[in-house]
């Protein structure tokens, strides 16, 4: 583990990170499944941190699983759950985010709908920021989890093929995956209408499959993205009816799969859109597990980002 | 006035494709003699300006003054006196000011207030429509007869095909251009740069090469329908070049200008949401790029324009989506067009400054770009060779929003002459 | 220069090991409550060697378990930014009596660690300590039950004890700054 660097200060995208570090947290989360199996489901090591969720998009999901992870590493934790864009608020980003340093905060959760706005909040601050989503760019440890459970399922990523379904273009949970997967030799591929995946999407590494029964033939997972309702009012698919009927994963495709695929969703998910009942709660779906991850990869996040926190006792000085 | 004598420097003219060793003379404001021994009338100042290059003062058709309105950005007397530091003895001032100079009231504003400041000429464009709103024509009549040399709705488009032939029939009535900002909003709209291989690294909504070119054909279309003149403003995609290349071969009055950071970067300057690399149309790929350098070496582009956009740095300083479009430009123009253009042999000094003095000057029907004799003493005095670092904080302008803070490039504006006055010195 | 001394060979262990392995039965007066609980790394491979001493002698299947202390450490910052988180797998603990075993007992504080994480894992009835070494220099009041050697250090001391699973050989070794 010598030659891995360390993590720095912040985590905002996987898209920088190396193989080495995206190994570091995957097999750092491992001991911490273990700490949500205990009857007291708490370890000491990040007691007295501060830690602000700093909420800008509504996320009960993505927030209560860093809530826990964060008590359950005994840190002091407030959730901040805001909506609106910061000008129509009055305070602006910087603002907040000065307030922020200024109570001695240790860490910062932050998901808002600019995207870049994590790593602008992490250039202002001392204190750690964590990406739980910015805008359409990254969610990591939404990727990472997603990582994870891939890990957990079939022991190894490389190698692996995983087809990524649905809005990309509008997708974080998206990018992320596809940098960790790249990054860690795995084949990915994305599958959705045209007129929801980046033109230029081949650039990142990834192929494009246009039909969702050819991508279920190759892969040996598929992560199926959420639509959401606003990309039939813009224009960018005709109805969640058609998108259902050419592209849903439905239990009658899935049927069809040459082998035991497993199903992957990041929640929440619109039943009978992307994804059927009979599929979301099937055999092979591992949508539950990804949750559990979920909260162990943020904690091993947490802890990792930790050992580099301010130190507020130093005064102008503290790098971290 | 003292008569001021300029003496031994390079003299390039490109009115009249002169460039030799010569001395100028200037006398009552206007150019009197240019010549080797011209001779020193009584109580002339003399300059001595051996090793240096002596042009017509550069012309700028595409600034933004944001004065009446927007004060705290820029005033009309910061933007001239940041112009002329920069070489530019004349600018265009850009309608969408708070109120839109849409009407006598504000053209006289404008002018009254540049003439007060004393630095650069300002000429003001008028708004094509009222309050830039798209439905109803501003009475161009009345614009151009208080002082405005063109009209744009720059900020925006044009907003219909219909409206745009209008102007451009009506227009001809005054003989002045229509200058458009090319950008099919439906096709633009939520983009905050680019749309390539960056944006989706960043997630960020992009503005496609499309989105220009859609406007840039239709507007060429309606040039040739109507016999009117049109002149694109800050082109920036090969496609967009392209099809002002084909429309010129077809003899269509389309003319073009293009902008110094469009041929000085890429849309790579936007990694790591670097606001002040944000602006409309925005920073494209190198491809697009040396289209547009090319296109201003074959006059395909005729001239360079900055579209300079102050803007507060609190506005800058936030999340990329939220940031407002435009950098500032009057002081770093010149070095980056003799950095780009001149120092990678694309274009020579001379060509470069037909560009920057002579094509705009004719497009824009102004008296400045020329060294003829009884022309308007509007000269600069450029070190082509110098090379100077980049420090916005230096800035006669106002505002710092630039993306080309600590670059390093060569030949600037040492002395800037507008009405046979000194109006900007540089000291050391 | 730094010098390396060899402080108990193979053999040396062994003899110290086997009597580490009655004393612990002897306090814990038997093996019916008696559960093994190694501090890893080294810990675990030593606690192993215990039970294994233990259900030859005694006949019986004493419980085992193993404790990774990093997340109890007080001192968060000097780990570093890659820290190794080793497996916690422990029975249940209510009413035994558990007995750490470490290898080298020296400030105490991996030990407090450990008395922490056993607390969250139930209540024993008694926590008894067990080390191979115990090199003095204490910053907490703790104390080893069962200890194999008591040896003075100075604070620039190392003192490393090799286990044939991890590192190949068994062996004491105390490397001092020269």
């Amino acid at each position: 583990m010598a030659d891995v660097p360390a993590l720095g200060k912040d985590l905002t995208a996987l898209e920088h990170l190396t193989a080495g570090q995206l190994r570091l947290i995957l097999d750092t989360a491992e001991p911490f499944k273990e700490v949500s199996e205990r009857q007291i489901k708490k370890v000491p090591a990040l007691r007295g941190r501060t830690i602000v969720n700093l909420f800008f998009e509504a996320s009960t999901r993505t927030r209560i699983s860093f809530e826990f992870a964060e008590k359950r590493l005994s840190a002091d934790t407030v959730s901040i759950a805001s909506s609106g864009s910061s000008v129509s608020k009055g305070e602006t980003l910087v603002d907040t985010a000065r307030n922020l340093e200024a109570m001695r905060i240790d860490m910062v959760v932050i998901r808002h709908h600019a995207s870049g706005s994590a790593e602008f909040l992490g250039n202002r601050i001392r204190s750690n920021v964590i990406n739980a989503g910015d805008g359409k760019h990254e969610h990591p440890t939404q990727g990472l989890l997603d990582i994870l459970t891939l890990r957990d399922k079939f022991g190894r990523i490389e190698g692996l093929k995983v087809a990524i379904c649905g809005d990309v273009l509008h997708s974080r949970v998206a990018r992320s995956n596809i940098w960790g997967l790249t990054k860690l030799g795995a084949e990915v591929a994305v599958c959705g209408p045209a007129s929801l995946l980046p033109r230029n999407v081949e650039e990142l590494g990834v192929t494009v499959i246009p039909r969702i029964e050819d991508a279920i033939a190759w892969a040996d997972a598929l992560n199926v993205l959420r639509l959401q309702l606003e990309r039939m009012q813009s224009g960018f698919i005709p109805s969640l009816r058609e998108y259902n009927r050419v592209f849903g994963l439905t239990v009658d495709r899935l049927e069809r799969a040459p082998k035991d695929l497993v199903i992957m969703h990041p929640g929440p998910m619109n039943r009978g859109v992307e994804i059927d009942s009979g599929v979301a709660d099937g055999p092979h779906s591992v949508i539950l597990p990804q949750v559990t991850n979920g909260v162990a990869v943020r904690m091993a996040v947490l802890y990792l980002l930790a050992g580099g926190s301010p130190d507020w006792s130093q005064q102008g000085g503290g790098e971290a | 006035m003292r008569p001021l004598l300029l003496k031994g420097g390079r003299v390039i003219d490109p009115s009249r494709n002169a460039d030799d060793v010569a001395d100028v003379l200037l006398e009552d404001g206007r150019i009197a003699a240019v010549g080797r021994n011209v001779g020193t009338p009584d109580g002339a100042e003399v300059l001595d300006v051996q090793g240096r290059v002596v042009a017509p003062g550069l012309v700028d058709v595409h600034v933004h003054l944001r004065e009446p309105g927007q004060e705290d950005l820029e005033t009309i007397a910061t933007g001239s006196a940041s112009a002329v530091a920069g070489g530019f003895t004349s600018i265009c001032a850009m309608p969408n000011t708070d109120p839109v100079c849409d009407n006598q009231g504000v053209v006289g504003f404008v002018i009254a207030q540049a003439q007060r400041a004393a630095k650069a000429r300002v000429y003001p464009i008028g708004a094509v429509t009222l309050g830039q709103k798209g439905q109803q024509l501003a009475e161009f009549g009345e614009l151009v007869g208080a002082g405005a040399v063109a009209v744009s709705d720059d900020g925006k488009p044009v907003a219909t095909a219909h409206m745009m032939r209008t102007a451009l029939e009506y227009a001809k009535t005054f003989g002045i251009p229509v200058a458009d900002h090319c950008e099919d909003m439906s096709l633009a709209a939520g983009g905050a740069m680019h749309e390539g291989i960056v944006s989706t690294r960043m997630g960020l909504k992009g503005i496609p090469a499309a989105a220009e070119e859609v406007m840039v054909a239709r507007d060429i279309l309606l040039a040739e329908l109507t016999g009117g003149h049109v002149h694109l403003c800050h082109m920036s995609t090969r496609g967009s070049v392209e099809l002002i290349r084909r429309a010129k071969e077809r003899g269509i009055r389309v003319t073009a200008e293009a902008c110094p950071h469009h041929f000085s970067l890429t849309h790579e300057a936007c990694v790591g949401y670097n606001t002040n690399a944000k602006m409309n149309p925005p920073l494209r790929e190198a491809e697009d790029v040396d289209a547009i350098r090319e296109g201003l070496k074959d006059g395909t582009i005729d001239c360079v324009a900055t579209d300079h956009a102050p803007h507060h740095y609190d506005a800058k300083e936030r999340e990329f989506d939220d940031a407002p479009n435009g950098i500032i430009g009057l002081e770093t123009a010149l070095g980056l067009s003799i950095t780009e253009l001149v120092g990678r042999g694309l274009l020579t000094l001379p060509q470069l400054l037909y560009r920057m003095s002579t094509a705009p000057a004719r497009i824009f029907n102004l008296p400045a770009g020329t060294l003829a004799t009884g022309a308007p003493a509007d000269l600069v005095v450029i070190d082509p060779g110098v090379k100077w670092t980049v420090q916005p904080e230096t800035f006669l302008s106002k505002s710092r929003n630039t993306p080309f803070a600590g670059r390093e490039l060569t030949g600037r504006a040492e002395l800037t002459i507008v009405r046979g006055q000194v109006a900007f010195r540089r000291t050391p | 220069m730094p010098s390396r001394t060899q402080l108990l060979d193979d053999r040396a262990i062994a003899r110290a090991l086997a009597r580490m392995a009655s004393e612990i039965v002897e306090r814990a007066r038997g093996t019916e409550q008696l559960v093994i609980v190694g501090v890893q790394r080294r810990g675990v491979e030593l606690a192993a060697r215990l039970k294994r001493l233990i259900d030859d002698a005694e006949r019986s299947g004493v419980a085992f378990g193993k404790l990774d202390i990093t997340l109890y450490r007080d001192d968060l910052q000097a780990i570093g930014p890659r820290p190794r988180v080793g497996v916690t797998e422990l029975p249940d603990l209510d009413g035994r009596t558990v007995v750490i075993v470490d290898d080298v007992l020296y400030t105490g504080r991996t030990i407090r660690a450990a008395l922490d994480e056993c607390a969250d894992f139930g209540r024993p009835r008694r926590i008894l300590l067990c080390v191979l070494i115990d090199r003095g220099g204490r910053e907490l009041p703790i104390q080893a039950d069962i200890v194999g050697t008591t040896i003075s250090t100075a604070p620039g001391d190392r003192v490393d004890v090799l286990v044939r699973e991890l590192d190949g050989r068994d062996a004491v070794e105390v490397a001092r700054d020269g």
